[in-house]
């Protein structure tokens, strides 16, 4: 009974080779944007969070305000607590109070979509067997990227620097091909964030104050305008 | 650089405490609905806002990007998931810019 530590493992591996292109893509940004090798790495193994990461990096190479770091990363990564709120009714009693503090440190998108896609409540053995390699591969890939940054030709780190961003692309087109109130939020979120970028008076407002305002504002509109049914799923279905 | 110690100290205890509260304090779930449906939206409306435009300059000038973005668009259009859309990504930006560097010019 219960899911074995070797079938985490399995489940875990895709997940893992994603992060090791992606985080590759992040090391190489890092190390553009003017951080160190060891600097790039600690992001990552400290954070564990593609678009955080991505989103802090020009906010701290400008100098920014730790209340514009802060409050970006409360955003970006306000759909985790929804995702560890589901993941807490999906767990079984062999998950100890301990176990929750680590497996939430790695509770990323991928890791989440998968332990609650099981059949059965997962035990604490499957969930240290899913996380191992994706945070061993998103720490691993942010080294090399780190350091081949400095080694590759810009040709080729040109175009591997929009791995991460295919990364946001395959999660969010099967979402909004499938439902309609979801393309609206993509198409609203897209608009705003073009606004932003070519309008002069707004090209003016530091990158992480944009994601805010832009997010806030398409999810807040679709919120009123298209409600999700309470009935169904509380997460969205592949994130 | 003790300036770089302090941002990694609040971007990453931000983002611990927003995954380990909820896992670890929340027993009951949440029923209010705008909450809900907010929740649901976010983090599609927040990928979005990071891609667009964002993407169209993450390589050296703008058409590799944009072969690559659409390159990631089709794969992720059928659902192949992380690996094969991120690759069709590099993968359509890279060639793109071999060609803009090496077959171009001999045009």
């Amino acid at each position: 009974m219960g899911y074995t530590f070797r079938k985490g493992l399995i489940d875990g591996l895709p997940v893992c080779i994603g992060y090791l292109s992606v985080s590759f893509a992040f090391g190489i940004f890092a190390v553009g944007s003017g951080f160190g090798i060891a600097e790039a790495l600690m992001i990552s193994m400290f954070n564990v969070t593609s678009a955080g990461q991505l989103a802090a990096v020009p906010i701290i190479a400008s100098g920014g305000m730790m209340a514009e770091l802060a409050m970006s990363q409360l955003v970006i990564n306000l759909r985790y607590a929804l995702m560890s709120v589901s993941l807490s009714q999906r767990l079984d009693r062999t998950v100890r109070l301990r176990d929750r503090f680590l497996i939430a440190f790695v509770n990323t998108d991928e890791v989440f979509a998968i332990a609650s896609s099981q059949r059965e409540l997962v035990g604490r053995r499957y969930l240290y067997g899913l996380i191992l390699t994706p945070y061993l591969g998103w720490s691993l890939g942010t080294l090399l990227g780190a350091i081949a940054g400095d080694i590759l030709p810009t040709i080729v780190t040109a175009a591997l620097g929009i791995a991460i961003y295919g990364m946001f692309i395959a999660i969010v087109t099967p979402v909004a091909r499938a439902d309609r109130a979801t393309a609206a939020c993509v198409l609203i979120a897209a608009v705003l964030s073009c606004l932003f970028r070519y309008v002069p008076a707004l090209s003016a407002v530091p990158s992480g104050f944009v994601i805010i305002i832009c997010a806030v504002i398409a999810a807040g509109v679709m919120a009123v305008v298209a409600p999700v049914k309470i009935s169904s799923e509380e997460v969205p279905a592949d994130a | 650089m003790p300036d770089f110690f302090l941002y990694l100290a609040v971007m990453a205890g931000v983002t611990y405490l927003i995954r380990m509260l909820p896992l670890v304090l929340i027993k009951k779930k949440i029923t209010n609905r705008f909450v809900l449906s907010f929740l649901h939206y976010i983090p599609y409306a927040v990928l979005t806002v990071m891609t667009v435009p964002a993407c169209f300059y993450a390589t050296g000038r703008i058409e590799p990007a944009v072969v690559g973005f659409i390159a990631a668009l089709i794969p992720a259009w059928f659902n192949k998931g992380l690996p094969i859309v991120a690759a069709c990504a590099c993968g359509g930006a890279l060639l793109t810019e071999l060609f803009f560097v090496y077959v171009l010019p001999t045009i």
